[in-house]
């Protein structure tokens, strides 16, 4: 329907924005009715989402012939990025967006690093970029996931650990439960996507290779190896997150410093 | 001999004061009730003592030795603490006795653990999953787990607050007996006055983070 009123590409596509757009907010305006608040953070991640895609599309238009190793820049300010969001989830424990920048530095980096001189990844902008984004959202969202997990898990046991410590257990015993469960948690959704690809969905990346003439067998198991890549950088990214936040949370005499309220 | 020395011991929590300027000693054998109001600070002095939290005044000498200078794990060895809610782990009885130990790379032997479990009343419960303990049972286990770490100093939290009455009653005696039977130094949290008189010598009384009375619990109490 949209196609009758819009005929100019760039219009359609503001008019396809507004109109999902538009539906994500009658479904967040009907939580509300049930008591679920989430109608300005949604408005707000939204617009954010909107305007960045856009501005970053605009960028690599300009970007479509620069050398690589801008690619690499790019990559970094996004992981960056990355790790302020996710620090986000962490809230009350000490250096949480520095945990959350070098794990999705670690988990990420090192996977579009190898992968980049492996030649799975092209070094091309318009390869690197995407595609590595791809990765360090995902690593991201692991380790949003991991962290709020995390969290609440110490948050919900500070009896458990205290007693842990009371009885002479060292600060990572103590929280090695709750480590272990929030990791688990954490790669379910890397886990659920590779487990349902091709059943349940068929992703974006697959789609748009498909669009663009690729052959559908490579298009398949290229869209494999991207979701590969995604769930090591995320399980990377979840195991160094867990590390250090594990020794973030104590005190150097040893003592619990993330209690509910503070 | 004097085990516990707590020096102008304070703490404040976002400009909160919870203790403040306390000083007492517990000598060794010596079983020592702290009492007083709900907030007058009794566990928050208790968590010092341990060093489960930090003071932010004053410190507290073990064995003459100020303890900020003993690693923390082994400070909480040698100064044993049991909480209000007995948190115990998931698995078995034996598990949770074990846990203390394993820290420092031992194990209880069969009949350490037996003979411990006999001493709190709970003999045969070894291999029990602490899932189908009653109360009274789960918080004889976090006692005994306490004591299988042998510590010198037993910080008792309200112990039996959180038990029905009937249980109170049979954990409180097999306290006393345990206290006696091993000649243990011990401080216990308590807000029952009854209670401080039954199973101590000597009583502080707290009112908003400070001591108000210290001395024979008859004396204190009767004051």
């Amino acid at each position: 329907m949209l196609k009758h009123w819009f005929t100019g590409q760039l219009q359609l596509g503001f008019a396809q924005a507004l109109a999902t757009g538009f539906t994500a907010l009658i479904v967040v305006l009907l939580a509300r009715s049930r008591g679920i608040h989430l109608v300005s953070e949604t408005s707000i991640a939204m617009l954010r989402g909107i305007v960045q895609i856009v501005t970053v599309g605009s960028i690599l238009v300009l970007l479509l012939h620069a050398p690589s190793w801008i690619g690499g820049v790019v990559l970094a300010a996004m992981m960056a990025a990355a790790g302020q969001i996710s620090g986000r989830r962490a809230k009350g424990v000490p250096g949480a967006f520095a945990i959350s920048t070098w794990a999705i530095a670690c988990g990420a980096g090192f996977v579009i690093a190898v992968m980049t001189w492996l030649g799975v990844i092209e070094t091309a902008i318009t390869s690197l970029v995407p595609v590595g984004s791809m990765v360090i959202a995902n690593a991201m969202n692991t380790n949003s996931l991991a962290l709020n997990r995390f969290r609440s898990e110490v948050l919900g046991h500070i009896g458990e650990i205290e007693t842990a410590l009371a009885l002479g257990a060292e600060p990572q015993a103590s929280v090695a439960p709750y480590v272990q469960a929030s990791f688990e948690a954490s790669l379910i959704p890397a886990l659920d996507s590779m487990r349902s690809l091709g059943i349940v969905w068929i992703p974006g990346l697959m789609a748009g290779m498909l669009l663009s003439g690729a052959r559908p067998l490579y298009a398949s198991i290229y869209q494999f190896v991207v979701l590969a890549m995604i769930f090591t950088a995320s399980a990377i990214t979840s195991l160094v997150s867990a590390m250090l936040i594990r020794a973030r949370i104590f005190t150097p005499a040893q003592q619990l410093a993330l209690q509910a309220g503070r | 001999m004097v085990l516990l020395e707590a020096k102008s011991l304070g703490r404040a929590v976002n400009a909160r004061i919870l203790v403040q300027d306390v000083n007492f000693t517990l000598r060794r054998g010596e079983v020592l009730a702290i009492t007083g109001p709900s907030g007058a600070g009794k566990s928050s002095l208790l968590r010092l003592l341990n060093r489960l939290d930090e003071p932010t005044s004053g410190t507290v000498y073990f064995a003459s030795e100020d303890y900020r200078k003993i690693e923390p794990r082994e400070l909480r060895r040698r100064v044993g603490m049991v909480t209000q809610r007995p948190y115990l782990f998931p698995g078995t009885v034996a598990g949770n006795l074990n846990f203390g130990p394993q820290q420092c790379g031992e194990t209880l032997k069969r009949v350490a653990l037996e003979q411990l479990l006999e001493q709190v009343g709970l003999g045969g419960f070894a291999d029990r999953d602490v899932a189908n303990l009653s109360g009274g049972e789960a918080q004889r286990v976090s006692l005994a787990r306490t004591l299988a770490n042998q510590p010198e100093v037993v910080l008792l939290d309200e112990p039996t607050s959180s038990l029905d009455e009937a249980s109170r009653g049979e954990v409180e005696a097999l306290l006393l007996r345990v206290v006696r039977e091993r000649d243990l130094t011990c401080a216990i949290v308590t807000h029952d006055a009854v209670q401080a008189m039954r199973v101590a010598q000597r009583t502080l009384v707290m009112n908003v983070g400070r001591v108000v009375r210290d001395g024979p619990t008859a004396e204190v109490l009767h004051a």
